[in-house]
């Protein structure tokens, strides 16, 4: 239901995983994940390892964050991050390439994992993992089935239903056998016995490729899925895979019995378990019609943006907007200094004249927002009354079932900035439920 | 660094249709059927359809000029769709005053006093028509033979009106519904024109089947269950459906006037529901009601029900039961 199909754009889904040259430097910011930023444990001057703790966990919703490359601190302080704000950040001179002795680097596969479930999650903990699809929940707390909730059965995230990016497709095509590793020990954390692997048909060779290699494992099943944006959104995919519909926030996917886990995050805790790897790389799509040539590059975490557009040919001449993700939900970046962090998928480049807002119109009622939300939502109206401040009326119209996916601004006629009002809307919204909870709960 | 970025919230992908393209596309599909109705009537019908689009046009660019004091409008093509649906309402022999009188009612009356595109409750050229239906109602209803000279029977009423009359359902040979060769308003006659740009507005995107095949489908129905009723022969079981899906503004109407986004109905559910009202008071007015033909008045009335539609039948939200 719902949904749109732009340009597919996957100008980079040819080219191999290339890794790339030692960064000289690396920023790491303490907030790369959804929750509490973690806490640094180390101070300006230490000495680091590739792979070395660096910045705890701060309570259950956080995530561990480890050094990327060997080297002495130089700073803990407030730096710049890609939209212009200042964060802490931990900035690591590299000297040599160190290594944490217990990490395994061998590419050697090892499918036997004899850990119990609660060992395995407290290894994808330690290993500071996120979903590494853009929205970086800590995998630990998803993991974690709370009390009451059963799981059925595990999802993998493969869709990959963003224009342009094609990391998620390389690694599946790349690193197969180890995801499909990474898939069983998933299943055991949660205690499932039946995984989906959704991968959308513009990816046949990533669909043949794991339905071979899927035979030899055990209640693994590849689905291919209709090539709509956003089908690798987390309920569409749910939707997709098992017919149930998450019910609206603050409903969860557990609630339907699901666990979903990006493709590139299970190849993160294949590693992470069998390896002792934290994550301290990723692959980065760069890309964008103006570059000299898009690439697959696995990336040190806190590289700055402007190492992957150099390996890329260089910032175009006629680049308007560099974006941090796909265009469809990424992010529009002022400071290409900054670093990749652990949910950079890609990097898009677009020129000048796609990246400028064409002059907003007036709405004619043309119902092609509505029918394109795969939320069931009415775009055009949810942006009105959020202009006119009907806080009740929006809510009882549950803007806060939104995604933010972006198909309704993307399908526009008229140009409006629907998205924008909604998101604005749904923040005021949240904030109002939010403190009528409060008020609400029983005094302490 | 040597470029200024750009920096907005995502989405970054926008359209490729826009408001100009889309009505664009209207016009374009538009075009079959005022060739057809050339060829039908004479070139009378351009005088008329240019006429109708310039008076449009310029009462347009005048009142968002002078009266709004608004940015120019008349880019988006918006005025010369409704210009040529007026025009398609008229028989083609119309005096060139009543054209302007109708552009005024459409653009002025009932456009640009509620703020203009998007914002009208009612369709623009309808109500143009309309006005001109109970203003001028021998002018209007004096519609000029086919050149080609054919149906001697009818010369000067349209097929409804005779059938109206008292005349069988099937004396207008099916060919002459097809190709447009009878009296009537000079854009609804040419019934395979019409289907033709039906389909060219499906495939460019511009509309969805729903309203124009539920419109159809319903007044087929009643037709059907009135021959029924009536008891009459096997034939007319299927003669009467057709003549009056094929017959009068039915297609016009249910294609391109009754899709019209801003007084439409905005979810699916909504639109067929719409779409069932059209068909069935359109019927209702045909075989008991004092007009021989009644779609304008059907996709007016159910126009008012519009936003009541888009009050209470919501989308099916995702994760609801």
């Amino acid at each position: 239901m719902g949904g749109v199909h732009p340009s597919e754009n996957k100008l980079s889904r040819a080219k191999a995983i290339e890794a790339l040259p030692l960064p000289e430097v690396v920023q790491i910011p303490l907030a790369q994940h959804i929750g509490a930023p973690a806490t640094a444990v180390v101070a300006k001057g230490d000495k680091v390892l590739t792979g070395q703790l660096i910045a705890e966990a701060t309570g259950f919703m956080s995530a561990n964050i480890h050094a990327p490359i060997s080297g002495t601190v130089q700073s803990v302080d407030l730096q710049p991050n890609g939209q212009g704000v200042r964060q802490m950040m931990i900035t690591i001179k590299r000297e040599g390439d160190e290594w944490v002795e217990t990490i395994d680097r061998s590419t050697e596969l090892v499918k036997e994992c004899t850990l119990a479930p609660q060992e395995i999650i407290a290894k994808i903990k330690a290993a500071g993992i996120v979903g590494m699809g853009g929205a970086t929940f800590p995998t630990q707390v998803k993991l974690s089935v709370p009390p009451g909730k059963k799981a059925e059965c595990l999802i993998i995230n493969g869709v990959e239903c963003e224009p342009y990016l094609t990391s998620d497709h390389r690694t599946m095509l790349e690193h197969g056998e180890e995801l499909l590793v990474g898939v069983t020990i998933l299943m055991k954390a949660i205690g499932v016995r039946k995984a989906y692997i959704g991968i959308e048909n513009n990816k046949p060779d990533a669909i043949a490729h794991l339905r071979s290699l899927a035979a030899a494992y055990a209640g693994v099943e590849v689905v291919p899925l209709k090539v709509r944006y956003p089908q690798g959104g987390e309920k569409q995919l749910i939707a997709a895979v098992t017919g149930r519909q998450v019910p609206p926030p603050p409903a969860l996917p557990i609630d339907v019995g699901a666990v979903v886990c990006n493709a590139s995050t299970t190849y993160a805790v294949y590693r992470a378990v069998q390896k002792n790897m934290p994550l301290i790389e990723r692959v980065v799509t760069i890309t964008g019609k103006g570059l000299k040539e898009p690439k697959n590059l696995l990336t040190r975490m806190g590289t700055p943006i402007t190492t992957l557009l150099e390996a890329a040919g260089g910032l175009p001449e006629d680049a308007g907007k560099v974006i941090n993700g796909g265009p469809m939900m990424g992010r529009a970046m002022v400071n290409l200094a900054s670093p990749v962090t652990k949910g950079c998928s890609g990097v898009t480049v677009m020129s000048g004249r796609d990246a400028e807002r064409k002059t907003a119109g007036q709405c004619m009622k043309c119902a092609k927002c509505v029918e394109a939300c795969p939320m069931g939502l009415e775009p055009y109206y949810l942006s009105k009354m959020t202009q006119k401040k009907n806080w009740d009326e929006i809510e009882a119209q549950m803007i806060t079932s939104c995604i933010e996916c972006g198909c309704c601004q993307s399908t526009c006629p008229a140009y409006l900035p629907l998205l924008d009002w909604i998101r604005l809307g749904k923040q005021t919204t949240m904030g109002i439920i939010r403190a009528r909870m409060a008020a609400a709960a029983p005094k302490k | 660094m040597a470029n200024k970025l750009i920096v907005s919230p995502s989405p970054h992908v926008q359209s490729t249709q826009s408001t100009a393209t889309i009505m664009r596309d209207v016009v374009i599909a538009l075009l079959p059927a005022l060739v057809v109705s050339t060829v039908v009537f004479g070139t009378g019908v351009l005088a008329v359809t240019a006429l109708s689009v310039a008076a449009c046009v310029l009462f347009e660019y005048l009142i968002q000029r002078f009266l709004v004091k608004g940015s120019c409008t008349i880019c988006n093509w918006s005025a010369v769709v409704t210009g040529v649906l007026l025009a398609f309402n008229l028989p083609a022999s119309i005096p060139w005053w009543i054209v302007l009188i109708g552009a005024f009612v459409a653009i002025a009356v009932a456009k640009m006093t509620f703020g203009g595109l998007g914002k009208n409750p009612f369709n623009p050229a309808l109500v143009g028509r309309v006005f001109l239906l109970i203003a001028y109602p021998v002018q209007m209803t004096s519609f000029p033979a086919p050149v080609s000279g054919a149906l001697d029977a009818l010369s000067g009423a349209t097929p409804l009106a005779a059938v109206k009359h008292g005349v069988e359902a099937g004396i207008v040979p099916m060919q002459d519904l097809l190709l447009g060769n009878m009296p009537g308003s000079l854009g609804e006659v040419a019934s395979l024109a019409l289907v033709l740009g039906f389909v060219y507005l499906l495939w460019r995107k511009v509309i969805t089947w729903h309203v124009p095949v539920t419109v159809l489908a319903t007044m087929a129905l009643f037709a059907f269950v009135v021959a029924l009723s009536r008891g009459g022969d096997a034939a007319l079981l299927w003669q009467f459906p057709l003549f009056h899906i094929l017959a009068g503004g039915a297609l016009l109407g249910s294609i391109f006037m009754a899709t019209d986004y801003a007084t439409s109905p905005m979810t699916v559910r909504g639109a067929v529901i719409y779409a069932v009202g059209i068909g069935a008071i359109t019927m209702c007015i045909r075989l008991w009601g004092a007009y021989p033909e009644g779609m304008s008045f059907a996709i007016l009335i159910m126009n008012s029900v519009t936003p009541l539609l888009n009050k209470y039948v919501k989308p099916t939200r995702f994760g609801v039961k």
